[in-house]
């Protein structure tokens, strides 16, 4: 008698293991589609073409511990002196775990004076976000960021 | 319709590089959002933004839905001569609104 008891046992531990892992799968598939790093690197290949991407010249303000991911402040400054031969053309953003890769692409000339923008962003889960800067000589400047976000963006659902 | 907030420096030197704010009331909708039934809410956002001072474009964003809701936007220019900045929002479902600050030059 002992030993069916402890076959059952194992049968039953074996079924609650498929059942909790089939449940969990629709769950998963629930979720919102999200960039991966694949998508990111893509996202900025469109911006940047082939050219090579140096690290450094971008400023990335954005805060390290987010509690709401709807709003998140964000700021990019380009180290640059913005003349006419010397200035920044354009500073892209972009996630990594958001449905979508980009954030936003903001343009700017040498009659900006300073090659700085702020915005407020969502962040759908804790995750990198990269600045790129296109400067006037044609080569790109990026730095990125982590962001541990506590309550995510898009999660919420309409009544 | 006070849709639009900005900050604009209403006097500044020539040469001067000023910062300006805006904010636009919008709920940026992302289109990645369901309702309790499972329906997908429509993409409903702010596309693109532009600056002019007096005609010319000074600066322009393009924006995705992971701008937040009710755009802010902040960026700088130089203060070349007197006269207007516009300021222009283009969005889904025909959505376009205007806006526009003087400012004086000395």
């Amino acid at each position: 008698m002992r030993k069916p008891a402890e076959s059952n046992r194992r049968q039953f531990i074996r079924l609650a293991g498929s059942a909790a892992m089939l449940s969990a799968a629709p769950l998963t598939t629930m979720r919102p589609a999200e960039a991966t790093p694949a998508m990111l690197a893509a996202a900025i290949r469109t911006v940047t073409g082939a050219a090579v991407v140096h690290a450094g010249k971008v400023k990335l303000d954005v805060p390290p511990l987010v509690e709401n991911g709807n709003t998140v402040p964000l700021t990019v400054s380009v180290a640059s002196p913005m003349t006419r031969d010397d200035h920044v053309r354009s500073i892209h953003v972009f996630n990594e775990k958001n449905p979508q890769p980009n954030i936003g692409n903001f343009y700017l000339g040498p009659q900006a004076g300073r090659a700085q923008i702020s915005t407020r962003i969502r962040l759908a889960d804790s995750q990198k976000i990269v600045a790129i800067a296109h400067l006037s000589d044609g080569s790109f400047w990026s730095e990125s960021a982590d962001v541990v976000v506590t309550l995510a963006a898009c999660t919420e659902e309409l009544i | 319709m006070a849709a639009a907030l900005i900050n604009v420096p209403k006097h500044a030197r020539r040469g001067e590089v000023i910062e300006i704010k805006t904010l636009m009331s919008h709920i940026m909708e992302t289109g990645y959002r369901h309702t309790a039934e499972g329906a997908v809410v429509p993409r409903d956002i702010i596309t693109s933004f532009v600056c002019r001072y007096n005609g010319a474009e000074v600066f322009r964003a393009e924006l995705f839905p992971a701008i937040a809701a009710n755009p802010f936007i902040s960026f700088f220019t130089t203060a070349t001569e007197s006269g207007k900045l516009e300021f222009e929002w283009i969005g889904d479902n025909g959505f376009s609104e205007t806006a526009s600050a003087s400012i004086a030059v000395e």
